[in-house]
């Protein structure tokens, strides 16, 4: 199957938002992603050092019960949606995304180097662009518009020195 | 009266099931407009591509300007929504570390989960690597903790702090969606539009 194109950016932030309008109206938050990851990286050490995990207050707190979690059922369902949505249009396949000036391997190291960095930058944050930027947004938060554009002054400040990665 | 669950509507229990639900919309819309491939989030960062910004300013225009008409017209209680809450100075550096991250690895936490099941293998080494990160940030929590609590103002939205109504920052916020649109219109012609 061929691949199709992508929505329109308004179709899509016009569902996007609609679902987390719903999220407000049925239970009082919106979305995100950043927490869920949280609890897997902490049941992960917790299968290896239990002690270690309940002598550190942060790693404790999202030790107990780590799965039964609105956002954990949350992104079990993002994972759904994302391969239905990617199937229906012909697009799910193994590939690297990555610009024509550098190797798949390369790539991975980035892919790899810049997760580390996010996922530390978003703990410290205590959100991502879903949980911070997104819902903060809409909700008019302070500290979600703060973030938006540091997240996003950052990344433009950055992007000259990767740039052989993307274009 | 909504939200519906904070006025007893439904169990915890369905409220997971909601959860399910809801993500499913979350990431299939995610997937739609192109956030499963790395590469197209990431053109954003040089004029190219500027869907991540359409796409999250059209969302939250939606979602403020729904919150504002129910809560207008005595639908939904507002004061029982979730208000993210602020740690300014944290919040601040937490989001440059974020946006470093960001031109690297090309993802943000929830694009890179429909990244790795659309099959985009990058999307895995990111997630290893956020997953990394948010390990090293645990360890490190006792020496940080002054940081991650540094700028606390409590649940205060942008109509405190300015102390002008909910109504005037919607407005504004509007109007700089649409001056965002016009201009990444511009600036994407004038760097070279990539259409992924």
């Amino acid at each position: 199957m061929k691949e199709k194109p992508y929505w329109s950016p308004y179709v899509s932030g016009l569902g996007l938002g609609i679902t987390l309008l719903l999220a407000f109206v049925l239970m009082g938050r919106g979305l995100g992603a950043s927490g869920a990851m949280m609890r897997f990286t902490t049941a992960l050490v917790d299968l290896f050092a239990h002690d270690h995990v309940m002598a550190n207050p942060y790693f404790a707190k999202y030790a107990e019960n780590p799965f039964s979690n609105w956002l954990v059922y949350e992104i079990l369902g993002v994972m759904i949606g994302g391969f239905l949505s990617g199937m229906l249009a012909g697009r799910n396949k193994w590939r690297t995304g990555r610009g024509p000036n550098i190797s798949k391997h390369k790539r991975w190291v980035y892919a790899f180097a810049g997760g580390a960095i996010m996922g530390f930058g978003a703990r410290l944050s205590r959100g991502c662009t879903s949980g911070l930027a997104l819902t903060g947004g809409a909700t008019l938060a302070v500290g979600g518009w703060v973030f938006m554009f540091a997240v996003f002054a950052a990344a433009y400040a950055t992007a000259y020195f990767v740039r052989k990665q993307w274009i | 009266m909504a939200p519906f669950f904070k006025y007893g509507f439904f169990t915890e229990q369905t409220g997971l099931i909601i959860a399910l639900i809801l993500g499913v919309s979350f990431g299939f819309w995610l997937e739609r407009a192109g956030f499963g491939y790395s590469r197209k989030l990431a053109l954003q960062f040089y004029f190219k591509d500027m869907t991540v910004l359409n796409v999250m300013f059209t969302a939250i225009v939606v979602a403020m300007l729904g919150l504002l008409l129910f809560s207008l017209f005595g639908w939904l209680d507002i004061t029982k929504i979730y208000i993210n809450p602020t740690y300014l100075w944290a919040q601040l550096i937490g989001g440059l570390i974020l946006g470093v991250g960001f031109a690297i690895g090309g993802y943000c936490p929830g694009t890179s989960v429909v990244g790795a099941v659309t099959g985009h293998v990058d999307a895995y080494f990111f997630l290893g690597g956020a997953m990394f990160g948010m390990f090293v940030f645990g360890e490190m929590f006792p020496s940080l903790e002054g940081l991650y609590n540094w700028g606390a103002m409590g649940d205060v939205r942008l109509s405190d702090v300015f102390n002008i109504s909910s109504g005037v920052v919607a407005l504004a916020v509007v109007i700089l969606a649409i001056l965002f649109f016009l201009g990444g219109e511009w600036l994407e012609n004038k760097f070279g539009k990539e259409g992924l």
